[in-house]
């Protein structure tokens, strides 16, 4: 009774994980406001950067843009959704919900597996509607129905990572305001100082040498690259390598930190 | 074969940087049978209730709750375990029977089951009205029940209630109090905590006194209340010098000493046979051209129980040590309340 068949406990796992991913899917569905809000600020993203900068900025190999953008706006927009998953947890952990989840005898990752999981539902939605309003203003995908796909998963890895890192903070910092300004930032400066707006050729060689090694930078290179067409495996390999390797470090720290948090 | 106590606690320590928060606790819980810990705030009680429902790694001790070790087998200590905590810890933006049927999958219930189990709990809890309603339009009272039957889904045979009726109204702290006799008739072991004797004394079939992190009393309500020497008369009067005139006065009627505060004039004695004594306590006063300000019969208060056992009442809370979770206390001195 006390131990479980290893199959057993992975088939209970993958439960557990369902219905948390189901109970935070509800939160966005019974709080509209949250998730139009949600909608609204990529939907701005992309109106505002395309027409205000598109004159101004000069794209390498003269490309429009709006496809130089779209993919960094992908990125962008769901980096900044991603402290939503820390907000969320520290709200969990202020209303008590933690400790009567930690105390059900569910399985210990799957409340941050649900989360994470939900809020990449959500990031699909936010992705889709954005290739909805960019193919209104000029985008288009230029590499074909496969590239065009992954030009889609690939910002939503990077979102599950960011969910991940926002779950280590919301359950370190514990307080929901702190959880979504401590959310924000590492990623507000990463994303400015990557190429998802500029290239990194037109920036200062001080800066150009931390934004060749920004990881951000790395992610939008290679989805820009599935979106354009053109040369893919190398920054596609450079970026999946960074995704795997930082949720290879935080996924342990946040389950070890939700298995402590309230110690 | 003896029966197994439902829980069973040796020796319990822990300290949270500088504040011992238990000191060696022991605790024995009879199967089927209510315990009433007893305490002011930063007496321990939660962290005791932490540590048994596996929430709390003890620093020293060790404890079984059903036979089980609660440091090494946490997950099978879960499977048999309901613990309501002192905030509603309930989803405000799920639906009451959302929370619920969340509650039975994870308890890995059948789906059928798990259907069942909401209804008959939102039924039982007088729910079923509010029940597909979101919880953050219910009210206080509603939350805490639906809070209580959320522990019951996984059918505990030992419940862990911290606190149940903090945050309620005295209608909804008796319907509370109600619901949780119905549950002891079902044969289920609790462990209440609570700041209440009154409460205790309503629901428990032993109290344990506990102050920082030591017991210091323990035994029956009846005992207990017995070594409290009954009720609590209460004047005050307009000066100190009149409170300890009239202190001396009094003194005859009490089963102990009288207690008297010099700043608020007041002056408490314990009288065993309750109202019958005011009409003498009123003339003698009166004949002593004492002017009252006040006069009151009360029950025993946890204050009182300290007042009895250590002769100094509870301390009032230092914000710095009790725990974020904790209540303020309900008596004395509003002034030094600690924030909740």
């Amino acid at each position: 009774m006390t131990t479980l068949a290893p199959r057993r406990a992975w088939t209970l796992a993958v439960a557990d994980t369902a219905v948390m991913t189901r109970r935070y899917l509800y939160h966005y569905l019974r709080k509209p406001s949250l998730l139009g809000l949600a909608l609204v600020q990529p939907v701005l993203f992309v109106l505002l950067w395309t027409y205000v900068f598109s004159g101004a900025i000069q794209t390498p190999g003269g490309i429009d843009y709006v496809d130089y953008l779209m993919p960094g706006l992908f990125i962008l927009a769901i980096a900044f959704g991603s402290a939503n998953t820390g907000v969320g947890l520290a709200d969990d952990l202020a209303h008590g919900l933690i400790d009567r989840f930690r105390a059900l005898p569910m399985a210990r990752p799957a409340l941050l597996a649900g989360r994470t999981l939900a809020d990449t539902a959500r990031n699909t939605f936010v992705v889709l509607l954005m290739v909805t309003v960019g193919y209104v203003v000029g985008f288009r995908f230029h590499a074909g129905p496969a590239a065009a796909l992954a030009t889609l998963a690939l910002p939503l890895a990077v979102g599950y990572l960011l969910s991940w890192i926002s779950a280590l903070i919301g359950l370190t910092v514990r307080d929901p305001e702190t959880a979504g300004t401590a959310s924000l930032l590492p990623v507000i400066p990463l994303a400015f100082t990557s190429s998802t707006f500029v290239p990194v050729a037109t920036m200062p060689g001080w800066l150009q040498a931390w934004a060749n090694n920004n990881p951000i930078t790395h992610t939008v290179d290679a989805t820009r690259a599935l979106a354009l067409g053109g040369p893919t495996s190398g920054p596609l390999l450079r970026a999946v390598a960074w995704i795997l390797g930082i949720l290879a470090v935080v996924i342990p720290l946040a389950i070890h930190r939700y298995r402590r948090v309230t110690q | 074969m003896p029966v197994q106590p439902a829980i069973q606690a040796e020796g319990l320590s822990k300290r949270f940087g500088d504040v011992h928060a238990l000191q060696g606790l022991n605790l024995t819980v009879a199967a089927g049978s209510v315990l009433g810990l007893l305490g002011p705030n930063g007496a321990g009680k939660t962290t005791t209730v932490r540590i048994l429902t596996t929430l709390l790694r003890p620093d020293t001790g060790s404890a079984r709750v059903a036979g089980l070790d609660v440091v090494r087998q946490p997950a099978a200590v879960r499977q048999v375990i309901g613990l309501a905590g002192q905030a509603a810890a309930v989803d405000e933006n799920l639906t009451g029977r959302e929370n619920l049927v969340m509650a039975g999958r994870l308890h890995h219930l059948h789906r059928s089951q798990t259907h069942r189990r909401a209804a008959e709990l939102l039924q039982r809890f007088e729910l079923t009205e509010a029940a597909d309603r979101p919880v953050r339009t219910w009210s206080g009272g509603m939350r805490r029940r639906l809070d209580l039957a959320i522990s019951l889904v996984g059918h505990p045979s030992v419940l862990f209630l911290d606190e149940p009726s903090s945050g309620l109204d005295p209608r909804g702290r008796h319907q509370l109090w109600q619901t949780i006799r119905q549950l002891l008739e079902a044969g289920t072991a609790v462990l209440l905590t609570t700041q209440y004797l009154e409460e205790a004394d309503q629901l428990a079939s032993q109290i344990v006194v506990i102050d920082h992190g030591r017991i210091i009393a323990h035994g029956t309500p009846e005992r207990l209340k017995a070594q409290l020497g009954g009720d609590r008369l209460q004047l005050r009067l307009a000066t100190p010098a009149a409170a300890s005139r009239a202190a001396e006065l009094v003194a005859h009627l009490g089963s102990g000493p009288p207690q008297v505060d010099a700043q608020t004039g007041q002056v408490t004695v314990p009288i065993p046979d309750g109202v019958a004594v005011l009409p003498g306590v009123v003339r003698q006063l009166d004949a002593a051209g004492l002017g009252l300000s006040d006069l009151a019969v009360r029950r025993p208060t946890l204050d009182d129980v300290f007042l009895t056992l250590t002769g100094q009442g509870t301390q009032p809370p230092n914000p710095s040590q009790a725990p974020a979770t904790d209540q303020p206390r309900p008596e004395r001195q509003p002034a030094t309340r600690s924030p909740a």
